[in-house]
């Protein structure tokens, strides 16, 4: 990977990061409401992975979702619209945080419940291959939505048809309150993939370069028809699981021991010392980043609401 | 001072809490029901008190939590299973709807299955298509399955301890925004009947017939209207199935007019039974057609003006018994 492509991955966790931080403050001001999840420690998946794979190739996300849409190439102006229910949004302010699709960039949605999406990323390479487009599809979830019935389906089926797919588990370490140690008797998720078949791989989630890597060598796979792998993102969320979360369930010191290994700060480091970046230009890109972020809030702030009557028509298509 | 006023999850809480106590086959099931407390703090402390072998957290596995259910209720335990939002009962729906509630009859009536589902329902949080369903018209549905819907704290600790208690599978529906209601509620042991509903407030004029959430906001309208010299009368339902069909019959016997409010989808929805139930078997009495106020059809929306326009408000309520009675 050259330095231009490292700058962009740099400038894509930095914006993820900026657009979970203002979210957050309009949640608190009233302006973004129900509930959601964010993404802030674990930037360096959605990027790094979606750095592997070419525009046409296809995602689907989950309810921590903001990285994922932003790494695939989401309008931030959209992705804030939708969040405070407004007409310009990704989905018209029907969806919200927790729904945000982008089909155009190839971001087949997100999902609220947990688990559901990883058939529908199988179903999205089934069509893959039947069309014969040479496209691949990256499916996001958590390691809470590996214990889903519905994992476990999607994954044998994608196995024994050999489809396009790449199961990117990203392994926060917690399902709600509920940690990986309690929620399964293996060590590794990536372990799984025995049973079914397919390659395993464990992945420092918290580098970036190193989820690019993995995900290119199993997006190649893929392309040529050799099927899916089953990728684990080792990471962690900074913040709580969603605004309701009181934080009873970890301790401090394991939150601060994470936020040392802050992927974001991991990959300045290797810009200025491996990549000699002048630091001139991180803070240039830094308040880019900033200033696209601003622009978002301005433009969803200015933006309509849809009415009822506009909503009753888009329930069925005509 | 006789009651004390404590909320609806409280209430909730001091069920479970009761049951386990006299009842050593009770258990809860559910995700994040232990040190979380549950997404709606309902089952908080309960851990502390009964330890993880009975206040269980899982898995994301909503299948094999009711079917965990169903398996040690056929061996002689009570679980209480947490679903954590009504939507989700969807991805459970094979264990309740084809095993929980047909077991016993499939088996000759020789197995019970004495299972308890909680789960949050409803709209009003912002939480958009997947985090807001009202279902229960489709469990009312099912031939064996009991489905109860409490509007009040009172209701809430009454129908748990007794649906608890009861031989029969049952779906409990608890809306989200009721969770921090308050209200009065004995320190001494009592118990609601489930099947049995209940005149909230007395009117001549007018029926207003809702479970859950809708009761609270039929009670709201009721005052208003009371300013304006109209006397509704509030049914609770309570419990869905089985249903009360005498009170409601009774209700409309004497007021002569009926409303029917509920939060799911207006088609195909459990108001309409309610409907059919009335001109089946008091058409008689009516001095005017039976209304009723149901939901949009239409997935929840994320966009709070919207996502109003999607249920029953006390408004809406107002309205339609005004022009009922012009
Ligand atoms: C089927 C289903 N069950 C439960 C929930 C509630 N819930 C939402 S997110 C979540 C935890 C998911 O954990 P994980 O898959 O690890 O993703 P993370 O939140 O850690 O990113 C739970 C239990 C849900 N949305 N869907």
């Amino acid at each position: 990977m050259d330095l231009q492509q490292k700058l962009k991955l740099y400038y894509q966790m930095l914006l993820i990061r900026d657009f979970e931080e203002t979210a957050e403050e309009l949640y608190m001001a009233g302006k973004v409401w129900g509930t959601f999840h964010l993404y802030v420690g674990e930037e360096a998946v959605a990027v790094g992975a979606c750095a592997a794979l070419q525009p046409e190739d296809y995602i689907t996300s989950t309810h921590r979702g903001h990285g994922h849409c932003i790494a695939k190439g989401a309008d931030v102006k959209k992705m804030m619209a939708e969040l405070m229910g407004k007409k310009t949004g990704y989905c018209l302010g029907l969806g919200g945080s927790m729904h945000i699709a982008d089909l155009e960039k190839g971001n087949l949605g997100a999902t609220g419940i947990v688990g559901s999406a990883i058939p529908i990323a199988v179903g999205a390479a089934l069509g893959c291959k039947l069309q014969k487009n040479g496209r691949v599809v990256l499916c996001f979830f958590g390691d809470g939505a590996a214990n889903t019935g519905a994992f476990h389906e999607a994954v044998n089926m994608a196995a024994i048809f050999k489809l396009p797919v790449v199961f990117m588990c990203e392994n926060n370490m917690y399902a709600m309150s509920f940690s990986v140690k309690k929620a399964f008797a293996i060590a590794d998720i990536a372990e799984r993939a025995q049973g079914y078949g397919i390659p395993g791989v464990v992945a420092n989630g918290n580098d970036v370069l190193e989820v690019y890597e993995i995900t290119k060598e199993a997006v190649e796979r893929a392309r040529k028809g050799e099927g899916p792998t089953l990728i684990e993102a080792k990471t962690y969320r900074f913040k709580g699981h969603s605004k309701s979360d009181k934080n009873v369930y970890r301790s401090k010191e394991e939150i601060k021991e994470w936020m040392r290994r802050d992927p974001i700060l991991l990959f300045e480091k290797h810009l200025l010392e491996e990549e000699k970046v002048d630091p001139q230009k991180l803070q240039e890109i830094k308040q880019k980043a900033e200033k696209e972020i601003e622009e978002a809030v301005a433009f969803a702030e200015a933006s309509e609401e849809l009415s009822i009557e506009e909503a009753r028509r888009l329930v069925y298509a005509e | 001072m006789p009651n004390r006023i404590i909320t609806y999850a409280e209430a909730l809480r001091e069920a479970m809490r009761e049951e386990m106590r006299n009842d050593a086959s009770v258990f809860l099931i559910g995700e994040d029901i232990g040190i979380y407390g549950g997404a709606f703090g309902v089952t908080q402390g309960l851990i502390e008190e009964f330890g993880p072998e009975r206040v269980i957290d899982t898995p994301i596995s909503e299948v094999a939590i009711v079917g965990a259910a169903v398996g040690a209720s056929l061996i002689g335990m009570r679980p209480v299973a947490e679903i954590m939002f009504f939507d989700f009962m969807t991805i459970c729906s094979d264990q309740l709807v084809n095993q929980a509630a047909k077991i016993r009859f499939m088996f000759g009536g020789k197995a019970r299955v004495p299972i308890v589902v909680r789960s949050p329902a409803g709209s009003g949080t912002g939480a958009a298509g997947h985090h807001s369903g009202s279902l229960e018209s489709w469990f009312a549905h099912v031939p064996g399955l009991k489905v109860v819907a409490p509007a009040t704290p009172y209701d809430a600790k009454g129908l748990l301890k007794s649906s608890i208690r009861d031989d029969n599978p049952v779906v409990f529906v608890e809306h989200k925004l009721l969770y921090r209601t308050k209200g009065p509620v004995p320190e001494e042991e009592y118990l609601v009947p489930i099947g049995k509903a209940e005149i909230k407030r007395e009117g001549k004029d007018v029926s207003l017939i809702a479970y859950s959430i809708m009761t609270m906001r039929s009670l709201e309208a009721a005052e208003i209207l009371a300013k304006e010299g109209i006397e509704a009368e509030v049914v609770d339902i309570r419990s869905l199935r089985p249903l009360d069909e005498e009170t409601i019959l009774q209700s409309v016997k004497k007021t002569n007019r009926a409303v029917v409010i509920y939060e799911p989808p207006r088609f195909g929805g459990f108001g309409a039974e309610v409907v059919s139930l009335i001109t089946e078997k008091a058409f008689d009495y009516l001095d005017a057609p039976v209304e009723r106020l149901g939901g949009e059809e239409m997935p929840p929306p994320y966009n709070p003006h919207l996502e109003r326009e999607l249920v029953p408000q006390v408004e809406d309520i107002v309205e339609t018994v005004k022009r009922m009675l012009e």
